[in-house]
């Protein structure tokens, strides 16, 4: 067992940790932060997504120690300081981008991410960034449209008949 | 003015507010004090012999509590199939015994035989692969044709052979002879019905706690239908009564069918919870959902259409071998029968159908319902097969659709189901409207200049949702009444609980189902929550599956809430001195006709429970209704899709361009959600269409078992999609007018991607006249090669 420190949604956490343990383990059975979620085994379904120093992680492929001194964000520390949904958060409910929620968290870690790094994405570079992310509810169709949204761009057009 | 409020109203969902969160309850998310981890031994080899196993040293690894086999569940119950199908000459299916850990052998690669419960997971899984264990490997059955074959490998020794039924469905043989003796035309196809794992994102958990206090049991599971759970586990497998058994299902992340089913992972945690008096939990990893989540599809067919002189269509025929895996999931040998046959009529008034399948044991995970089960079966082959017979007699394929269309309602087909509604020229109409036809051939010649090919695929679809009623399910060998329920309990300030039996799992029911109540009541949606998951707290219902939820349920509901109306107006007579037959209400209020009397619903309410001025002797307080519905018939949605692709010649690869979707659903209570589910089903009907497939080897070795080697949609693989559900023609027998949309996009979209392909490669030159699926680029590309 070691000792990890490190900074989670703007606390500081300390906890003993094995060697082995995954950052989703830690989040989830440590920190009882049962947003991030687990929906595969081979680092491809992207339902943990978080951000560790500014960068999106997927946690199940991180050890909790390796995170030591680090500053950790997860879906719990999305909203806005005074509780309201975060602009992201609120394009996907205006927009119907999930349905059983499961993959929204990585899905909203992720966007958030995208929407850092290229404040104004096409639709093709929303399908392209989400390539690591699965959804099984919604088809995308309006996980795209809320992100697009989220950046400020009409989506009063898309798919109309 | 679209509206904003009630029945029609695309509110946002609040449900959304916990899962954006990370405030979602899903079964993981639970823990509770004493915890105790479950890891399962899981059968490495698809068929063989358990010579011995030997658990001593895994019993002796730190943290071990117990370790329990095949053997601790002699003398208990396996797990049940929930409906018994009778072959064509009157016989019984075959029912092989499901243990819920395996005994003498294992019969497919996932079989659980062994179970470690420790105080971590960690410590669970590690004495799993500390057991020594002898499987002695037999020689597996897969092909479902190899299976039938004359002293063929027996999945179970005590069954005579693999086959579980052999059924025949529909019109007499002599006028499905003297349709194809008298045709002149006969077009026949065979083809593959993938099979696919339904992948929903959360996997299953089950979390098994014992309260010796009370003698009470507790399952926390990733479930459709707790009820329906409880009544198997309890009533069949461990012998606990339902009064000492509480099945919750709180947030569950996706079903698609295969959360419907009583698992062995759910009574095992249950039965280890009594036996070590601590609470046992498993957690599937994705590796054990592929190899233990009931799979679906697996149909191989041949299919066969007989056409008049003019085109008409005056024959079906269809054979199908249909896999049920190594046993007998709950609702599988319903799915090949009573959820496909009965649906061969499709759109079409063809006069003569025939419906004949063998049901099949393989040493495979079983096989049952996955979104649309049966339906997308059937319709998947009577589109192509339609497709194909234009394109043989040389006629435009919407056209000799439109021609053979049913146009007069009620309809009863061949296949024993009476369609209510519909209109399938108004949902063909639109769906080429919305598709810009005319201007298709422009497309495809400025596809062809930048040398790629492009096709347009069309289908027509017809299913049935809301499984009902349920003296006639009875008849056709349902274990289960096929009702629902709902409680609908107004406190006394006005606001409202409604206990439902339908569970939702991403269909927005805490949004849409208020919307109704509010409706009918005249209140705000806010005042109304929706309770649902959990055993304890709601009526006996079915759960939600077949797309049932609204049309059943929500009809158990709007009864219960006519019940509080009636209710409240003999209050609100009471308290406004007015005949009960003058009582009006109106946007929350109880008016006398006529006048400016009224009393507002809280009034009412407060009365009921407050009842100091109150009818005594004519009503009782409290303001409190149940209702169970048993729907009189299907509802039946339908509709028409078109999908327009590109293929590349040189390399096979496909690429979908754009798909469209006309929907008759009936009357829609939140179009946000409708679209919502359609957009769901049309990504696994293209998925199961381009890219998804659960193969296994000739030794019954899965090689598809994670997402490396089992393609999932992603969002690259779909365009936006365009849907539409104006051409409504509403249910006629329940009170809400609606069908059901949770399938329709997965059973209607899988022909439209594979007709859009072919007519691209046939306009192209080649003659193709059909691909299975999935239509990777090395299937499109051999097929083009010819
Ligand atoms: S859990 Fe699937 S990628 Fe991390
Ligand atoms: S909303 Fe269910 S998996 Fe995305």
């Amino acid at each position: 067992m070691t000792k990890v420190t490190m900074t989670v949604n703007g606390k500081a956490v300390s906890k003993e940790v094995s060697g082995n343990t995954l950052m989703t383990e830690f989040l989830r059975d440590a920190l009882h932060l049962t947003g991030t979620h687990v929906g595969c085994d081979t680092s491809q379904c992207g339902a943990c997504v978080i951000h560790v120093d500014g960068k999106s992680v997927k946690a199940c492929t991180m050890f909790a120690a390796e995170a030591e001194g680090a500053e950790v964000v997860t879906i719990e520390g999305m909203a806005n300081p005074d509780g309201s949904l975060s602009v992201i958060q609120q394009a996907f409910q205006d927009h119907h981008g999930l349905q059983c929620g499961f993959c929204t968290p990585g899905m909203v870690m992720t966007a958030a991410k995208l929407l850092e790094e290229n404040p104004s994405p096409s639709e093709h570079e929303i399908r392209d960034y989400l390539e690591g992310n699965i959804c099984r509810c919604t088809g995308y169709h309006n996980i795209v449209k809320a992100i697009m949204a989220a950046s400020g761009q009409d989506v009063s057009g898309i798919a109309a008949e | 003015m679209p509206k904003d409020h009630g029945i029609g109203a695309a509110q946002k969902r609040r449900e959304d507010v916990r899962f954006l969160t990370g405030a979602g309850q899903y079964t993981d998310d639970i823990s509770v004090y004493g915890q105790t981890y479950c890891a399962f031994l899981r059968s490495d080899v698809a068929h063989g012999t358990i010579k011995s196993i030997d658990t001593s040293d895994a019993e002796a690894m730190p943290g071990v509590l117990r370790i329990f086999t095949g053997k601790d569940f002699e003398g208990i119950g396996g797990l049940p199939c929930g409906w018994q199908v009778t072959d064509k000459h009157g016989e019984p299916m075959k029912e092989p015994g499901h243990p819920v850990l395996a005994q003498g052998k294992v019969r497919h690669v996932g079989d659980p035989f062994a179970a470690v419960i420790a105080e971590t997971l960690e410590e669970a899984r590690d004495a799993a692969e500390a057991i020594v264990y002898d499987i002695e490997e037999l020689p597996a059955v897969v092909n479902m044709k190899a299976a039938l074959e004359e002293g063929a490998v027996k999945v179970h020794d005590d069954l005579s052979d693999n086959l579980c039924y052999d059924w025949q469905f529909g019109s007499d043989q002599a006028d499905v002879d003297k349709a194809f003796a008298e045709a002149a035309h006969v077009t026949t196809l065979e083809l593959v019905n993938n099979r696919l794992v339904a992948n929903p994102m959360e996997p299953r958990v089950a979390l098994g706690e014992y309260n010796r206090a009370n003698d009470e049991s507790t399952l926390y599971t990733t479930s459709q239908n707790p009820h329906v759970i409880r009544l198997l586990m309890g009533a069949f497998v461990l012998g606990i009564p339902e009064h000492k058994l509480r099945v919750v299902a709180p947030d569950v992340g996706g079903g698609f069918g295969t959360k419907i089913f009583h698992y062995a992972e759910e009574a095992f945690v249950t039965f280890a919870s009594r036996q070590l008096n601590r609470p046992v939990k498993w957690t599937s990893t994705r590796s054990e959902a592929f190899m233990s989540d009931a799979h679906g599809r697996d149909h191989v067919t041949k299919i066969e259409l007989a056409l008049d002189a003019e085109n008409n269509f005056t024959g079906l025929r269809t054979d199908t071998l249909a896999n049920m895996g190594a046993y007998l999931s709950t609702f599988s040998s319903s799915i090949p029968t009573w959820l496909h046959g009965t649906l061969m009529a499709g759109n079409y008034k063809t006069p003569a159908i025939q419906v004949n399948v063998k049901a099949v044991f393989t040493n495979t995970v079983p096989v049952d319902a996955y979104r649309g089960a049966g339906r997308p079966e059937a319709t998947f082959q009577l589109e192509r097969l339609v497709d194909k017979a234009a394109r043989e007699l040389g006629v435009d394929p919407i056209a000799l659709r439109r021609q053979n269309f049913i146009d007069s309602f009620p309809y009863a087909t061949p296949v024993a189901v009476e369609y209510d509604t519909g209109d399938y020229v108004a949902t063909m109409d639109k769906l080429e409207e919305m598709i810009d036809r005319q201007g298709f051939e422009a497309r495809r010649e400025e596809s062809r200049k930048r040398g790629k090919l492009r096709g347009l695929g069309v289908n027509c679809y017809i299913e049935a949702c809301g499984i009902a009623p349920s003296n006639l399910v009875g008849q056709l060998g349902a274990r289960a009444g096929l009702y629902d329920a709902a409680t609908v309990r107004v406190n006394a300030t006005g606001s409202i609980s409604v206990m439902v039996g339908a569970h939702s799992h991403g269909q927005g029911h805490e949004t849409a189902f208020p919307q109704v109540v509010a409706e009918m009541l005249g209140i705000d949606e806010s005042m109304i929550d929706i309770v649902h998951g959990d055993t304890s707290k709601i009526p006996f219902g079915m759960g939600t599956y077949g797309s049932r939820s609204l049309a059943v349920c929500g009809s158990a509901m709007v009864r219960a809430t006519e019940k509080i109306i009636n209710k409240a107006k003999k209050i609100a007579s009471h308290l406004l001195e007015a005949a009960e037959a003058d009582i009006e209400l109106k946007d929350g209020q109880f008016t006398v006709a006529g006048t400016d009397k009224s009393v507002a619903w809280g009034d009412v309410t407060l009365a009921a429970y407050v009842p100091h001025n109150y009818p005594l002797e004519e009503i009782e307080p409290g303001l409190e209704e149940t209702a169970f519905y048993d729907p009189s018939n299907f509802t039946y949605p339908s509709g028409a899709y078109a999908c327009e692709v590109e293929v590349d010649p040189e390399t096979g690869r496909v690429e979908i361009l754009s798909f469209a979707a006309a929907d008759d659903f009936g009357n829609v209570v939140n179009p946000m959600i409708v679209e919502g589910q359609v957009h769901g089903g049309i990504a696994q009907g293209i998925g199961q269409a381009m890219l998804e497939n659960c193969v296994y080897d000739e030794n019954g070795q899965l090689l598809s078992a994670s997402y490396m080697d089992y393609a999932m949609p992603r969002a690259e693989d779909v365009p936006f999609f365009q849907v539409d559900h104006s051409c409504a023609t509403p249910c006629t027998h329940n009170p809400l007018g609606v069908k059901g949309c949770g399938e329709a996009g997965a059973i209607g979209s899988p022909p439209a991607v594979v007709n859009a392909v072919l007519d691209a490669l046939n306009a192209g030159g080649m003659t193709v006249d059909h691909i299975d699926m999935p239509l990777s680029p090395h299937r499109v590309w051999k097929a083009m090669q010819g």
